[in-house]
């Protein structure tokens, strides 16, 4: 299968930083990749070289065929860019919007306007087209900002962090929309700070970290690659850790993770049930009162963990406050 | 949708976009839109755009009205709307640079810059749009200066070419404040910069009080200050100067319409290339 988008060795630093530290990437034509990592691991510096807004420091990258460094222009008119901050016009209707992007695109007025009432109906802004931008939800913005990466149909298109910020009934909307698209044979390109919409959305997962690419493969390969069931355990009180953290180094197989919330603690078992057992009569005997624990397969939380030493920022407050844990499970 | 091998061209509408200048006003004119259709929705934006021309008529005819003589026949209110005119239509130029600056900072130039468009479109969009607003000022200027007694005295041919020139000095000013809007990093330096630029820019001019009342190397500078041809350019067309009185003795006042051309031409030969290369410098910062 050929690769639609194809990048290698990029390299971008800026005064003091890397922030692309040689990346190599490629994405099969229709397929979804997703560039995965925390804040600053370069995921948007990234997309902004294969999307010809950033010339890298070195290395090379073609777009649908096309040479980025070669032929911006060429590049510009296979993709559609949806970025991280969504970029609609605010003082300009939904169907202005995308009818300016049409025309940018090269189309005549009537196509143009015949496109945008297309992608409103599409993406389920019909109602509100003809409002200001300014007046949408986030969720609204966002769909309409995909709407305009979609107005030319480019063959390839990059998703800059396509649900961060959104609200959790908006996220799972916008990954009804991008599933569709996918499922209609465009090549995807998605960057995501959210593990499980990696995981949830792509075919194929490049876990990045500090401008460099450190693991690859399906989001079953990555759960393999850091092998059994964990333990985890919500605190109480969090004066109580250590003395968790050393029960919990009785059944442990590896490091025991704190998140940064310091009141919940992970570990790695080969035990299964009978670890978790063995926690639980210890926390019985030294009468520390816990809020929750349990076992559970590993996640890509603990995927990042294994391959990073650190964990995702983002991962610890996802776990507890990401109310979409609860809808989409 | 439809995914085409990759090596052929994506979609088949984009294949026969023209090249250059074509496309430069095409897709400027598209933004131009965009940049028009913000007026209608925030008009507020307008209104002191609007004002401070009636207000910069009202306080130099009231105030040094009678204070300053320009000579001759012609009374000072009459003598003085040109310059205001000429002033106003300079100052505005600052319109643009904070336009682009804040276009700068908008989600909405990622769009633009990811999109197969001109690169000088965002900027031709600008530069056009602001045309629009300069005409308004200049007839809000206008009524109020006749208000206060300034008047048409020679043709109606001549008073549209003297607009004429006025809107068309301004659109090349407004390509110097496109490149430093482009340069600065927020909407706030944009005003203090064009600020020191254009103050001295119109006053040590013709614009407020006589040429002949300045002397030395003060006065060889306001002969050849651009914005003294325009605003001596002016008062010929509208006839607001004594006609017994002789044009100054300098090339730049006896000459004052095609010196003024000559400024306009050297404008945006050096600026329209010069922001452009400097937009596509920023597309590559951030």
């Amino acid at each position: 299968m050929t690769d639609m988008i194809r990048a290698t060795g990029l390299v971008k630093r800026y005064k003091d930083v890397e922030a692309l530290a040689g990346l190599d990437l490629d994405v099969p034509e229709g397929k979804v990749l997703a560039l995965l990592g925390p804040n600053g691991a370069g995921k948007t510096t990234a997309v902004r070289v294969l999307t010809t807004l950033l010339k890298p420091d070195a290395g090379s990258a073609v777009v649908a065929g096309v040479d980025v460094l070669a032929d911006p222009d060429g590049v510009r008119s296979r993709i559609g860019l949806s970025g991280q901050y969504a970029a609609v016009d605010e003082h300009l209707t939904g169907f202005e919007n995308l009818e300016m992007v049409g025309r940018l695109y090269g189309m005549s007025r009537t196509a143009a306007r015949a496109r945008a009432r297309e992608l409103l109906e599409r993406f389920d802004l019909a109602e509100a087209g003809d409002r200001p931008s300014k007046t949408y939800s986030g969720g609204m913005r966002r769909r309409l900002d995909l709407a305009g990466a979609l107005v030319a149909a480019p063959p390839v298109l990059v998703l800059d962090e396509p649900t961060t910020g959104l609200d959790p009934r908006s996220r799972v909307g916008m990954w009804d929309v991008i599933r569709e698209l996918v499922a209609s044979g465009a090549t995807l390109l998605l960057t995501t700070q959210y593990l499980e919409e990696a995981d949830r959305l792509a075919d194929d997962i490049l876990v990045i970290d500090h401008g460099r690419a450190i693991a690859r493969g399906t989001a079953d390969q990555l759960k393999a690659q850091t092998g059994g069931e964990r333990v985890e355990v919500v605190l109480a009180h969090p004066a109580d850790r250590d003395r968790v953290r050393r029960l919990m180094a009785e059944v442990a197989t590896g490091e025991i993770g704190v998140a940064e919330n310091g009141r919940e603690l992970t570990a790695a078992v080969d035990g299964g049930v009978g670890s978790l057992r063995r926690l639980l009569e210890g926390l019985e005997r030294e009468r520390v009162e816990v809020l929750d624990v349990g076992l559970r397969r590993p996640t890509l939380d603990d995927v990042f963990l294994t391959l990073t030493g650190h964990a995702s920022e983002d991962a610890a407050a996802d776990a507890t406050t990401d109310p979409t844990a609860e809808v989409t499970r | 949708m439809t995914t085409p091998a990759p090596s052929s061209p994506a979609s088949p509408l984009e294949q026969a976009r023209p090249n250059g200048v074509v496309r430069a006003l095409t897709d400027g004119w598209v933004v131009a839109k965009r940049n028009l259709i913000k007026i209608k929705r925030v008009p507020e934006v307008l209104v002191f755009v609007l004002i401070s021309p009636i207000m910069f008529v009202l306080l130099f005819a009231f105030v040094f009205g009678g204070a300053i003589d320009p000579g001759g026949e012609v009374a000072y209110r009459e003598f003085l709307i040109a310059g205001i005119f000429a002033q106003t239509v300079v100052f505005g130029a600052t319109f643009t640079g904070a336009g682009l600056a804040e276009d700068m900072q908008k989600g909405i130039i990622d769009r633009f810059r990811s999109l197969p468009m001109s690169p000088a479109a965002v900027l031709v969009g600008r530069t056009t749009s602001d045309v629009v607003y300069n005409v308004l000022s200049l007839i809000i200027m206008a009524l109020t200066g006749l208000a206060v007694g300034w008047r048409i005295r020679e043709g109606v041919v001549d008073a549209i070419l003297g607009f004429g020139l006025l809107l068309l000095f301004a659109y090349a000013v407004s390509w110097v404040m496109a490149w430093v809007g482009l340069m600065v990093p927020s909407v706030e330096v944009i005003n203090n910069a064009s600020f020191i630029v254009i103050m001295p820019l119109t006053f040590v001019s013709n614009a407020f009080v006589p040429l002949e009342s300045f002397s030395g190397f003060l006065r060889t500078l306001v002969e050849w200050n651009p914005v003294s041809a325009l605003t001596q350019a002016s008062r010929e067309l509208f006839g607001n100067i004594d006609p017994s009185i002789p044009a100054p003795d300098a090339w730049p006042q006896q000459n004052a319409e095609i010196y003024t051309l000559i400024w306009v031409a050297i404008i945006l030969l050096v600026f329209v290339p010069l922001s452009v290369r400097q937009y596509r410098l920023s597309a590559g910062k951030a």
